[in-house]
């Protein structure tokens, strides 16, 4: 569970960013289109592992904030043709907003009637995407939501030549790195400490003196607004915002991901969601039935992997480590 | 507006989807009252509970009894699956944090909707009402389908029968004793794992049975799973996660609010349940029948 905080001889994280942006020079559509979907659903699990994994919060609702930001930017610059940047920026607020007034009744229970609030409030998200036609689209969604416009990309040296996924590839990826940067700043800050403190033992951080309810509210609300920051971005990649986004399969798919990878640690959701779309895209070419493959995985994460693909390689290191120094 | 005859058809409408609601509800909050685990797939218990009754009502030919055999039969098939999964799965969780075991039902909600589209399909089915309840009750010029006063006067019935179970027999005692502290059931001798899969197999028993009576009220599609456990949930949270008697209310509740929210908010009525359901957080976070919780 807890966070690692060792110090990294290699940068990852860089080189990561680095091979990432290459991808478009691969010249597949397909992997360009891959990579855009890995980069913003990471985002979007690592900022529900801000909960999990930090606050020790169980959200399964996270998606209503991705769902509001992506119908928000959606909305924005469809309806109202707005500029992208103005539309990103009222989507982060929306989710955050949102997150404030729904966390307000969430972190006054715990435990499990947390996950049950969370769970019932992104199904009224859920509900009103639905069933509200004349701003929404309702059932069907709002289709053909613009591109932003990245002409500009195309006068740039090497870039020029690329196609427009591609742009607005490099703008998702430049979008996304700025906020892990965020996000890893805000775990590493002493704020995160307090998250920390709060998910080991919330009883002793009251006595300490810390508000625990106002920083878990804090945590869902940051939470929220880097949800809706990749529901923005993932709504202009989808080319369309659909009433699923907020759905609660949504919310669970998201959970998973970041199961998958490993809570304890900061990148784990984000190698969970390269996994789990990855297997997506591999299992779909045979059968139809994802979900049952995705409940068998889980069945066996629960019971075999509690800890995710991080926790595992971990602890596999660490018993290597331990060899050599013994 | 304000028409009688409209008036009673919307109570009794609403009076009908509580008892609906009432019944899966209440497995879910005994299951999570004793077991303290909050089972997801109990909607999903339910879907298999309607598609078996439809697959039973198929054997059976169509006669006036085989409904009558569908019901219980559907819902004692439910019943075993969930005796299954608690003795195979579910009993390995009981010790860990709360977020695997959520996991774990989450896998079953996933597992059992693709199998019951293997099995069943994806087109909707419908079982016709039995034949004894085929008719219907002329009150005010309305027309009252018996099979609704049937569901209307069942509810209550099951809610007493379980009431009684439990406050006046002896396995009765020992679920409100493992409720309170399962440790101390346990150091006295009792089977309390044994128990846990009766109840956990008493509460999917109800799901199916919900699901068993609903067929011929509503046609049976995929997709019912999610919609009544979110429902299910809403139910519980008003009532009270864990009272039985708030289930209960928060079922009726719930029911009516759906159907006279029409009035305020026509064809968003579901946002009328919400606001409910956020006022009853605001001024009892425990549910209106709920205790505070222990830890």
């Amino acid at each position: 569970m807890r966070p690692d905080h060792q110090v990294r001889r290699i940068p990852w994280a860089v080189l990561v960013f680095v091979a990432a942006a290459c991808v478009p020079w691969l010249g597949s559509r397909f992997y360009t289109f891959l990579a855009t979907d890995i980069a913003i659903l990471a985002l979007f699990a690592a900022s529900l592992n801000l909960l999990l994994g930090y606050t020790g919060l169980v959200s399964f609702g996270h998606a209503a904030y991705f769902g509001i930001g992506a119908y928000t930017c959606a909305i924005l610059m469809k309806t109202y043709g707005m500029s992208f940047a103005l539309g990103l920026a009222a989507a982060t607020m929306a989710a955050a907003a949102c997150a404030l007034v729904f966390g307000a009744f969430c972190v006054r229970s715990t435990k499990i009637y947390f996950s049950m609030l969370t769970l019932a409030f992104a199904q009224i998200v859920w509900a009103i995407c639905f069933k509200w036609n004349s701003v929404t689209g309702g059932e069907q969604g709002l289709s053909n939501v613009p591109y932003p416009n990245l002409g500009w990309m195309s006068s740039l040296p090497m870039i020029g030549s690329l196609r427009a996924g591609d742009h607005y590839y490099l703008l998702v990826l430049v979008l996304v790195g700025v906020a892990f940067a965020c996000l890893k700043r805000i775990v590493e800050s002493p704020f995160g400490s307090i998250l920390t403190a709060i998910r080991e033992n919330p009883e002793r951080a009251e006595f300490v003196g810390i508000n625990v309810r106002r920083y878990q509210l804090a945590s869902f609300v940051v939470a929220g607004a880097f949800a809706g920051w990749a529901g923005a971005l993932f709504g202009i990649f989808n080319r369309g915002v659909f009433p699923d986004f907020a759905h609660w399969s949504k919310s669970a798919e998201v959970l998973i991901m970041a199961i998958l990878g490993g809570i304890g640690h900061f990148w784990g959701p984000a190698v969970g969601a390269a996994i789990l779309i990855l297997l997506n895209q591999q299992i779909n070419a045979y059968t139809q039935y994802w979900p049952l493959i995705l409940g068998v995985i889980l069945i066996v994460l629960v019971f075999v992997f509690p800890r995710g693909v991080f926790g595992a390689v971990h602890a596999g290191l660490q018993r290597l480590r331990n060899r050599r120094h013994a | 507006m304000l028409d009688p005859a409209f008036l009673l058809a919307q109570c009794i409408s609403g009076l009908t989807a509580a008892m609906f609601l009432f019944i899966v509800a209440s497995g879910l909050s005994l299951i999570f009252g004793v077991l303290r685990v909050l089972n997801f797939a109990h909607g999903s218990f339910y879907m298999i509970g309607a598609y078996m009754a439809w697959q039973i009502t198929r054997w059976a030919g169509a006669n006036s009894v085989s409904f009558w055999i569908a019901v219980p039969g559907a819902a004692l098939a439910v019943a075993l699956l969930g005796g299954i999964v608690e003795r195979l799965f579910l009993r390995h969780l009981y010790g860990r944090e709360e977020l695997y075991q959520l996991l774990f039902t989450y896998a079953l909600v996933l597992i059992l909707g693709d199998v019951a589209r293997i099995v069943w399909g994806t087109q909707q089915l419908t079982v016709a009402r039995p034949a004894g309840l085929a008719g219907g009750l002329e009150v005010l010029g309305i027309v009252v389908p018996h099979y609704n006063l049937f569901i209307i006067a069942l509810g209550p019935a099951i809610a007493l029968a379980c009431w009684l179970l439990l406050s006046r027999t002896g396995t009765g005692r020992m679920v409100r004793a493992a409720a309170q502290d399962r440790e101390m059931l346990a150091a006295l001798g009792a089977d309390v794992g044994k128990l846990y899969t009766l109840m956990f197999m008493a509460g999917s028993f109800l799901a199916g049975l919900g699901g068993a009576l609903v067929t011929p009220v509503r046609s049976i599609v995929p997709g019912m799973d999610v919609d009544i456990i979110v429902e299910a949930f809403i139910v519980v949270v008003i009532g009270g996660l864990g009272s039985f008697w708030g289930t209960f209310l928060g079922a009726i509740i719930f029911g009516q609010v759906l159907a006279f929210g029409i009035l305020i908010f026509p064809g968003f009525s579901i946002f009328a349940v919400f606001v409910l359901m956020a006022l009853v957080l605001v001024v009892r976070p425990s549910g209106l029948l709920g205790r505070e919780v222990k830890r």
